[in-house]
């Protein structure tokens, strides 16, 4: 056991690169890469599909061979040592790693073996891990008749058999609906309260500020922003206010009633009439507007208040939306 | 040996090289043996596949097809193990690409296992498969008159050249598999190498039968030098004259270069690529 200070990062990467060819030319999947998660806390990697986070954590994870840059994880390097490296981490997979014509029990079982925990302290840690993970019912049933939170929660339960110290979750609820969501960071936020040092990657704001104590802004292989999730939030505005409204001639004077009230500029959105403002304080930001709108006699179809997400994050941020592949929308943004 | 105890005080022993290197590949070979019990499609294969081509050849090509010196079912038998087997070895390829694609390569890849034990355990289980294989044909041929004509130990032996040379075309084909990633893929293209060297052999009718550039081909594939060397030791030759090349003259000895051949450069080729895939 290791006695490292606090604040002695427990994983760490610096000048990660990873170039990777494709028909279009190459893609920097990585471009300078620096992570740094201190012990027993969570960090969160945040950024759009293709920004680098699962390339980030395969590095880390011994997965594959960065190009250049260096990552060590408990103080042991990544490139030169990944056998040691594989005995202190745990990780889940974007697509759950289990198999599918063994049951529950058998999967973690075997991955007990793997290892190398004795034969009968692999089956005892499969059922506690089981029942940890409210797959009792299932756990002698194969992978094939789970659903996909299930499953997930299997391949959760295969990165904690050997109780590791540094857990890697690459985004850890996509594709969930959002009662297991829910679930599944609860019992994430139990392994953490134990003292497990967290980096996991995510494309949703809220689950970052669930769950991270630090965010890492990513896109295009490198960290654009860092901070605490408040630190973040102060960044980019906590909530958002939007109005639609009834006439496009009030546009000009909505937009600089919105401006007064905003912490950031205010933009239109395609059909000229929605605006949208980052606040800091969004009840009491809204209930301002509506009522200097109120006492311009603009007309309004609606109005409302919403968290931001990784699209407010990025568009303040980078100045284009997360969504890489949608052309007219980062037309509409800037218009 | 070193014993890391983890933050929470379970010990992960570390054993010595060669018993992870067993033990991690007995793992796996287990993983594979539960997934072709709960595979009915597998089974099947295995077990109908050889009934069906004996049957087949031994009773709508037996009448027609002439092998001097004796009858056409002794002659057949050798031919259908070879072609068998090697049809067996071919489930490596497809099952590195399916586990590949479904990321639990990259579960075992971030344990702490051997590197081989994966293909070895993968490998295993094509050997176990074809094992039942060849039960299943010895029984239907034994039903349709084929007779071994040899002794109790060159008969092991012809089995034992079957399950070795199987063994190492399988991690040929386990390298393919995780080369060419697509499980349907991977069952396409090896149906294109395995008509050909399987049916362009002795395995079905006499090479001499064949037309110049196919029965130079038979001469020197290394299926038909299976196919002989099986034959031999079975006691099942007719009378016909053993082709004149190297390969078919010295039909057990080029079983057993080729077999080791085959392991000594894809078994290291196919650890090396393992240790660098990862899904997607």
């Amino acid at each position: 056991m290791s006695f490292s200070p606090q604040s002695a990062p427990l994983i760490s990467a610096e000048g990660l690169t990873k170039v990777y060819s494709s028909k279009s030319g190459p893609v920097h999947a990585l471009d300078g890469l620096d992570i740094a998660v201190p012990e027993g806390t969570v960090t969160a990697l945040l950024g759009p599909n293709g920004a680098g986070k699962t390339t980030a954590v395969k590095v880390l994870t011994t997965l594959i061979r960065p190009d250049s840059g260096t990552a060590v994880i408990d103080g042991i390097n990544v490139l030169t040592d990944p056998k040691a490296v594989r005995r202190v981490i745990g990780v889940s997979g974007q697509y759950s790693a289990v198999d599918e014509n063994l049951t529950g029990i058998e999967n973690l079982d075997m991955v007990g073996h793997l290892y190398h925990l004795p034969a009968r302290r692999a089956k005892e840690r499969a059922i506690e891990l089981i029942d940890m993970f409210e797959l009792s019912d299932a756990g002698n049933r194969p992978v094939k008749g789970y659903s996909g939170g299930m499953r997930r929660r299997l391949d959760l339960a295969g990165a904690l058999v050997n109780q590791p110290r540094v857990l890697f979750l690459d985004e850890p609820t996509t594709g969930l609906d959002p009662r297991s969501r829910i679930a599944l960071w609860g019992v994430i936020t139990d392994l953490v309260a134990r003292g497990t040092t967290l980096l996991l990657t995510t494309q949703y704001l809220e689950e970052a500020d669930q769950l991270a104590d630090k965010v890492a802004v990513i896109d295009e292989g490198k960290v654009i922003a860092e901070g605490t999730s408040d630190d973040l939030k102060a960044q980019i505005g906590g909530h958002r206010v939007a109005v639609a409204l009834h006439r496009q001639e009030d546009a000009d004077e909505a937009l600089s009633i919105l401006g007064r009230h905003g912490s950031g500029d205010p933009h239109v959105s395609g059909d000229g009439r929605t605006l949208e403002v980052a606040v800091v304080d969004g009840p009491a930001a809204l209930q301002r507007i509506l009522s200097e709108l109120e006492a311009g006699s603009i007309e309004l179809h609606d109005a409302g208040i919403r968290r931001p997400t990784l699209d407010d994050v990025f568009l303040q941020l980078t100045g284009k939306p997360a969504e890489e592949d949608s052309e007219t929308e980062k037309e509409e943004a800037h218009r | 040996m070193s014993a890391a105890v983890s933050a929470t005080g379970i010990r992960t022993g570390t054993p010595s090289l060669p018993a992870r290197w067993a033990g991690d590949g007995w793992t796996v070979t287990k993983r594979n043996l539960i997934k072709i019990k709960r595979s009915p499609d597998m089974i099947i294969f295995a077990v109908l596949q050889p009934i069906m081509f004996v049957l087949l050849f031994s009773q709508v090509y037996g009448g027609s097809i002439a092998v001097a010196g004796t009858d056409y079912t002794q002659f057949l038998m050798a031919g259908i193990f070879a072609q068998t087997v090697v049809f067996g070895s071919t489930f490596s390829g497809s099952a590195m690409a399916q586990d590949l694609k479904e990321g639990i390569i990259d579960r075992f890849r971030t344990l702490p296992m051997s590197p081989s034990a994966v293909l070895i355990g993968r490998t295993n289980a094509d050997l176990a498969l074809n094992g039942i294989s060849m039960l299943i044909m010895m029984g239907t041929g034994l039903l349709v008159g084929w007779r071994v004509n040899s002794t109790p130990g060159r008969f092991l032996a012809a089995l034992a050249l079957l399950l070795l040379f199987s063994y190492a075309f399988s991690w040929v084909m386990a390298l393919l598999g995780m080369t060419v990633r697509s499980p349907e893929t991977i069952n396409n293209a090896s149906f294109m190498i395995l008509f050909p060297i399987t049916f362009i052999s002795n395995a079905f009718v006499q090479s001499s039968n064949l037309p110049g550039p196919l029965q130079t081909f038979a001469d020197w594939n290394p299926v038909s030098a299976l196919v002989q060397a099986v034959r031999e030791l079975f006691g099942n030759l007719g009378s016909a004259p053993v082709p004149d090349t190297w390969p078919m003259q010295n039909a057990v000895a080029t079983v057993l270069i080729g077999s080791a051949v085959m392991l000594v450069v894809f078994v290291p080729l196919a650890v090396r690529k393992f240790e660098s895939i990862s899904s997607r």
